[in-house]
């Protein structure tokens, strides 16, 4: 536990560094999946291609889309473009940027998942089995079968339990001669990715520096905007549920005080702080009766400011008077001191 | 658990030993790939020499790629090398260090996968078993010439039915063996005493101009790392006054448009108001619709002066 901490303390020490540890833990990811996944190629005629091929191309897909889904920042992306311009202009070059730099880091646990099954071999062995040249590595001429029978003995390669063709081509060197090429693919995929991204890397100092230091800046900018507007709005939330909570005791205090016919205690001015946290609220039956109209009756979403008459119409609606108001009339309510300082 | 803290603090403590820790995984990633894949030779006339040195050389070329790519510092060359003069002048000097310290860093991990094949001998075995003369082998001095290449070229693969048994496959894997390990062994030796040299030479031969090129090249990557803090912290502020400025325009209108009761508190408000004359659903409402339809301008000059930047 304590080296996990440790480890994610390190990854947050910069960006930078984040963003290298969360790439790194897919690239592992990808490659543990591959591993924990069980092979098994089909053995017949046209099932291994698509077996072979689907195994090579639709989980680096699916791993790809997860990138994205998994990535926070999609749904900031989404937003940025679709909002209304209203006062602040939009500028492309900042989407464009925060575009690229998801689908790189979502391209990282693809690749390595295309990578590691060319180079384990399986894939390819099982895909193309039935297309291996016969007359370069066997004995095409000795048999007297069908181009069908052909396939269907070949296509049993990847399958040593149950292949029959030793006699038109070995299994070994079958096997052999697609490993080989499927670790040539492999190879060769690895480096052209590895040179796509220091093409990508190294070239953008080259060219557009000025422009992406203003891009990194400005989507910078847009996530800790929306990460303290939505801190704001909590604490916002924070008070009003205080205030309206104290409100709704001291509406009842009031009103129970009312029904009983005795004014409100006044707590002695020693019990102090104490007193004032039970909010005019000091036996079972007056409890019990706040927490009934609590669940059966919850107050308004309204704060009521200081006022010597209670203000029912104005819920600050700046649509024209003519609409009735919304909330309806509160029954019975004195309005209690509006505490600003929550 | 303490070992493996002062590790990651070390590592931490400057971005060199940053750069030397990643070095340090890239050089195991090699040791740790090339020990997890299943080299297998094709046994097959062309194809050998091509599996054979393809192994030996491009996961290495992959590796050194990789190498500069994780490296931050060469960022920072290249943006120091491409960057208009400016009122600074640049130094290639310092230029040219920083590429040689990241070339010298993103080279280990290609030396290192070079150096494990040889001594483990199966690329030099699978890619040079056919270039073999046979005369020297007795197995193979009887056979004919197409022969001969035939049975060399499938020495490499043990289980073929061929060479199962073989000895004269196992005398010519020794001696392939043999030969990759030696230059193997002496490419490691090259490698360590040229280290040795150019580590015990350079104070030799001008330490002070070497001095003030490692200060500025640390310079200019201690600069840039604090320019992207600066600029993160400002935008941290600046998000904070543009929200505090629009809580504070949302409660402009709606004091000038409930005509309110609310004006009476205004001298009220020595306490900081956690809640900016926000009191109601709709009111809360409206700000978030107003949030989302009309985000306020990228212009907090009104806002900082009102609020002195100290708040």
């Amino acid at each position: 536990m304590d080296k996990f901490r440790m480890v994610f303390q390190f990854l947050q020490s910069n960006q930078e560094s984040f963003m290298s540890g969360i790439c790194g833990i897919m690239a592992l990811a990808s490659a543990q999946l591959y591993s924990a996944f069980d092979f098994n190629c089909p053995c017949l005629p046209r099932y291994n291609l698509a077996y072979g091929l689907g195994v090579l191309l639709v989980p680096p897909l699916i791993l790809f889309l997860l990138g994205f889904v998994l990535n926070n920042n999609v749904s900031m992306l989404a937003e940025e473009w679709r909002r209304p311009q209203g006062q602040r202009g939009k500028d492309m070059a900042v989407l464009r940027y925060m575009f690229c730099s998801m689908a790189q880091r979502a391209m990282i646990a693809p690749a390595v998942w295309v990578s590691v099954t060319l180079l384990d071999g399986k894939c390819i062995t099982c895909a193309f089995c039935t297309a291996l040249p016969v007359e370069a590595l066997g004995n095409a001429s000795h048999h007297g079968l069908s181009q069908g029978e052909v396939k269907r003995v070949l296509a049993r390669i990847p399958c040593k339990e149950i292949y029959d063709g030793q006699e038109l081509i070995a299994n070994e060197v079958a096997i052999r001669y697609l490993r080989c090429i499927s670790q040539a693919l492999g190879w060769c995929f690895v480096l052209l990715m590895t040179t796509l991204a220091f093409l990508v890397r190294s070239l953008r100092p080259c060219f557009t520096q000025a422009v992406f230091l203003k891009s990194r800046y400005w989507s910078h900018y847009i996530d800790i905007e929306r990460k303290l507007f939505d801190e704001t709005c909590a604490e916002h939330a924070k008070s009003f549920a205080k205030v309206c909570i104290q409100q709704f005791f001291q509406g009842m205090s009031t009103d129970l005080a009312a029904t009983h016919c005795h004014p409100p205690r006044k707590a002695p001015t020693d019990a102090g702080e104490a007193s004032e946290k039970l909010l005019g609220i000091t036996d079972w039956g007056t409890m019990n009766t706040a927490l009934k109209s609590w669940h059966r009756c919850k107050p308004p979403l309204h704060l009521h400011p200081a006022t010597p008459y209670s203000s029912n119409g104005w819920a600050g609606e700046w649509q024209p008077p003519a609409q009735p108001p919304t909330q309806p009339p509160a029954p019975r309510r004195e309005v209690a001191a509006y505490y600003s300082g929550v | 658990m303490d070992r493996f803290r002062m590790i990651f603090q070390y590592f931490q403590s400057n971005s060199e030993s940053v750069m030397n820790g990643i070095c340090g995984l890239l050089a195991l990633a090699s040791v740790k790939i090339y020990t997890c894949l299943d080299f297998s030779c094709p046994c097959l006339p062309r194809y050998n020499m091509a599996y054979g040195l393809g192994i030996m050389f491009v996961p290495p070329i992959a590796l050194f790629l990789c190498g500069l790519i994780l490296n931050r510092q060469s960022l920072v060359m290249l943006e120091e090398w491409r960057r208009p003069q400016g009122h600074r002048r640049k130094d290639l000097a310092v230029i040219r260090y920083m590429c040689c310290s990241i070339m010298q860093r993103a080279m280990i991990a290609p030396a290192i996968w070079i150096i494990v094949t040889l001594l483990d001998g199966k690329c030099l075995i699978c890619a040079f078993s056919d270039s073999v003369d046979p005369k020297k082998f007795v197995g193979f001095a009887n056979a004919t010439l197409a022969q001969a290449q035939e049975l060399l070229t499938r020495v490499p693969c043990k289980e073929d039915e061929l060479m199962r048994n073989s000895t004269s496959r196992r005398a010519v894997s020794r001696y392939l063996r043999c030969w990759s390990q030696a230059l193997g062994w002496s490419i490691l030796l090259i490698f360590i005493v040229a280290a040795f040299l150019a580590r015990w030479l350079t104070p030799c031969f001008n330490q002070a101009a070497l001095l003030q090129t490692r200060h500025w090249s640390n310079y200019i990557d201690i600069e840039q790392k604090i320019f992207e803090e600066t600029c993160c912290e400002h935008s941290r502020l600046f998000a904070h006054q543009c929200i505090l400025h629009f809580f504070e325009s949302m409660q402009k209108e709606i004091r000038h448009h409930s005509f309110d009761l609310a004006r009476e508190k205004e001298g009220k408000e020595g306490k900081e108001d956690l809640l900016h004359g926000i009191t109601d659903q709709d009111q809360v409402n409206r700000l978030l619709k107003t949030w989302y339809f009309e985000k306020p301008p990228l212009d907090v000059s009104q806002a900082t002066h009102r609020h002195p930047p100290g708040l």
